[in-house]
């Protein structure tokens, strides 16, 4: 069987070939251990390492002093929330985050919740922003830490990360950002949108996975974290652990290419984003965009096809990979928090789609995608009861539905 | 999630999706589900009410596909019996048939409520005192 199209480059996307070809030798010949200082072996190493430092740093605006290596987003996000939190317990316990942050966030306040913090969960507004108001509000003297994500994983919105940015700073609260769907894809810069700390990782921008990066603020003010693991002290005592070297190499170069060809990338992208929602449009009555189109990643499209419901849909499009609803809580049967924390009703969730298009994705495929998606809505629209009663006008918010 | 091939065959080719009359008094209709869970199916029987034989049976549901296979498998079966023996098709038969996992079971649960919803109607429509339709009793 051949595999799916790829539509789905918010989880993961595949590692670009110049990448690769920059990680082999790194594996191979340039085995040596960055910590070791006295043999050519480590110094080869470590200027592997140290460029893969100033490639990051220069795709985010900060100094690669300032860049510390872990295994990917999720513990860049434990480490920056957990290390404040316990950095800065002698000045409060208070963080405020968002409903619709990546699980790597919300879990970690929560455990943080069990230990004594105490955390806000911003709801968001319809079209999937944080209420700036509500942020100014809900800060206190006992307020150490705002974690707000820069992209949205499943609906792409942008935050507005530079407002965020300045309210933080005014009144001398840490920002973190979880950044790993915006970095390599639209401009980030942690001097221009005042960012603490931020969470970056090689597999969603075509470098390998189990590599990623908190970038840590040096400067006005310098950040501190409390090390979540303890060993030889590696990158400056924060995350201590022999490096990945090759995945930094891979991670480095990611970046690099990312952000020469972010211009003319996320151009091509956002046409043939566009051109997927525009035919699905002109095609199908009844489509919802969820989260606003204005401030949104350049290949991100959440649509919901009314009265279809969505793992029927995706059985339908079995040659297309994408997602519906919650990409990583499917099992559960519930749908997504994030579309919910919109205010969609769990029958506008249940029937949602993201496309997540990336470097490889040609025009082609679009219109192929966009051809089996109005096929397949069509067709199960034939089978919905909810169609048929939709199109006899009946009201169904009036219904009375036997709850099972 | 990997398909029974019984579940995608029910899911490409359904069986008797349609609607009938729901006014007709041999037509019982049951709909069972709730859009926000998910899940909604109508299915529809249409009884010789001289025999009280299951002439014909419809369905129209919105789920996922093993919803869309518990239901239209219900059709395939419920044709020919009569409604006494209609009543004895469990949700477990539908389990079996289909080789649900277990997170689906909920759908030949809502197969299994939408048939007896169906008969329900039916036999309050026969039940009912004034009806030109039910004069061969």
């Amino acid at each position: 069987m051949s595999k799916p199209i790829y539509f789905d480059n918010h989880a993961t996307t595949p590692v670009d070939p110049r990448v690769l070809e920059a990680m082999l030798p790194y594996f191979t010949e340039n085995f040596g251990n960055a910590a070791s200082r006295n043999h050519a072996h480590g110094w080869v190493a470590e200027d592997a390492v140290e460029k893969g430092r100033k490639q990051i740093a220069s795709l985010i605006g900060a100094n690669s002093k300032e860049i510390v290596f872990t295994s990917g987003a999720t513990e860049s996000n434990n480490l920056a929330i957990k290390g404040v939190a316990e950095m800065y317990a002698e000045k409060g316990n208070h963080i405020i985050t968002a409903a619709t942050e990546h699980k790597a966030v919300l879990d970690t306040c929560k455990h943080l919740e069990k230990k004594g913090c105490r955390i806000t969960y911003l709801p968001l507004k319809g079209d999937g922003l944080v209420d700036l108001d509500m942020l100014r509000d809900a800060i206190t003297d006992k307020t150490i830490l705002i974690s707000i994500m820069y992209a949205n994983n499943e609906i792409g919105v942008i935050q507005p990360v530079k407002e965020i940015g300045k309210i933080a700073k005014e009144r001398g609260v840490l920002f973190h950002s979880d950044a790993v769907q915006a970095c390599g894809k639209i401009p980030v810069n942690v001097i221009e949108d005042g960012i603490d700390l931020l969470s970056i990782t090689g597999h969603k921008l075509y470098g390998p996975k189990g590599v990623g990066a908190l970038y840590v603020r040096r400067k006005n003010p310098r950040v501190q974290l409390t090390a979540q693991m303890d060993g030889g002290g590696h990158e400056r005592g924060m995350r201590s652990g022999t490096l990945n070297v090759p995945g930094i190499v891979g991670l480095g170069a990611a970046c690099e290419i990312a952000q020469r060809e972010m211009p003319a990338e996320s151009a091509r992208l956002r046409a043939l984003r566009d051109r997927l929602r525009a035919k699905l449009e002109a095609n199908l009555e009844e489509t919802y965009i969820n989260g606003t189109m204005e401030h949104r990643l350049p290949n991100n499209l959440n649509m919901s096809f009314a009265y279809v419901e969505g793992e029927s849909l995706l059985m339908g499009i079995n040659d297309i990979a994408v997602s519906s609803g919650s990409a990583c809580t499917s099992a559960t049967l519930e749908p997504s928090y994030v579309l919910k924390a919109l205010g969609l009703g769990d029958d506008l969730a249940h029937t949602s789609i993201r496309f997540g298009l990336g470097r490889f994705n040609t025009e082609a495929e679009v219109d192929y995608v966009a051809q089996k998606m109005i096929d397949v809505v069509n067709k199960l629209r034939e089978l919905s009861p909810l169609w048929e009663m939709f199109k006899d006008g009946v009201d169904l918010s009036k219904v009375q539905w036997t709850a099972h | 999630m990997a398909y029974s091939d019984k579940v995608v065959d029910h899911y490409n080719n359904p069986r008797n999706v349609g609607s009938m009359d729901k006014s007709r008094t041999d037509v019982g209709t049951g709909m069972v589900g709730a859009p926000e869970c998910g899940d909604v199916m109508k299915l529809q029987i249409q009884v010789n009410s001289a025999t009280g034989i299951i002439e014909d049976a419809k369905f129209k549901t919105f789920g996922c596909g093993s919803a869309i296979a518990s239901s239209s498998l219900a059709t395939e079966w419920l044709k020919g019996k009569s409604v006494d023996e209609a009543l004895e098709i469990k949700n477990t038969d539908i389990v079996n048939e289909l080789a649900l996992p277990p997170v689906k079971i909920h759908c030949s649960v809502l197969a299994e409520d939408a048939i007896k919803a169906a008969i329900n109607d039916y036999k309050t429509k026969q039940g009912a005192p004034v009806s030109a339709e039910t004069v061969s009793h």
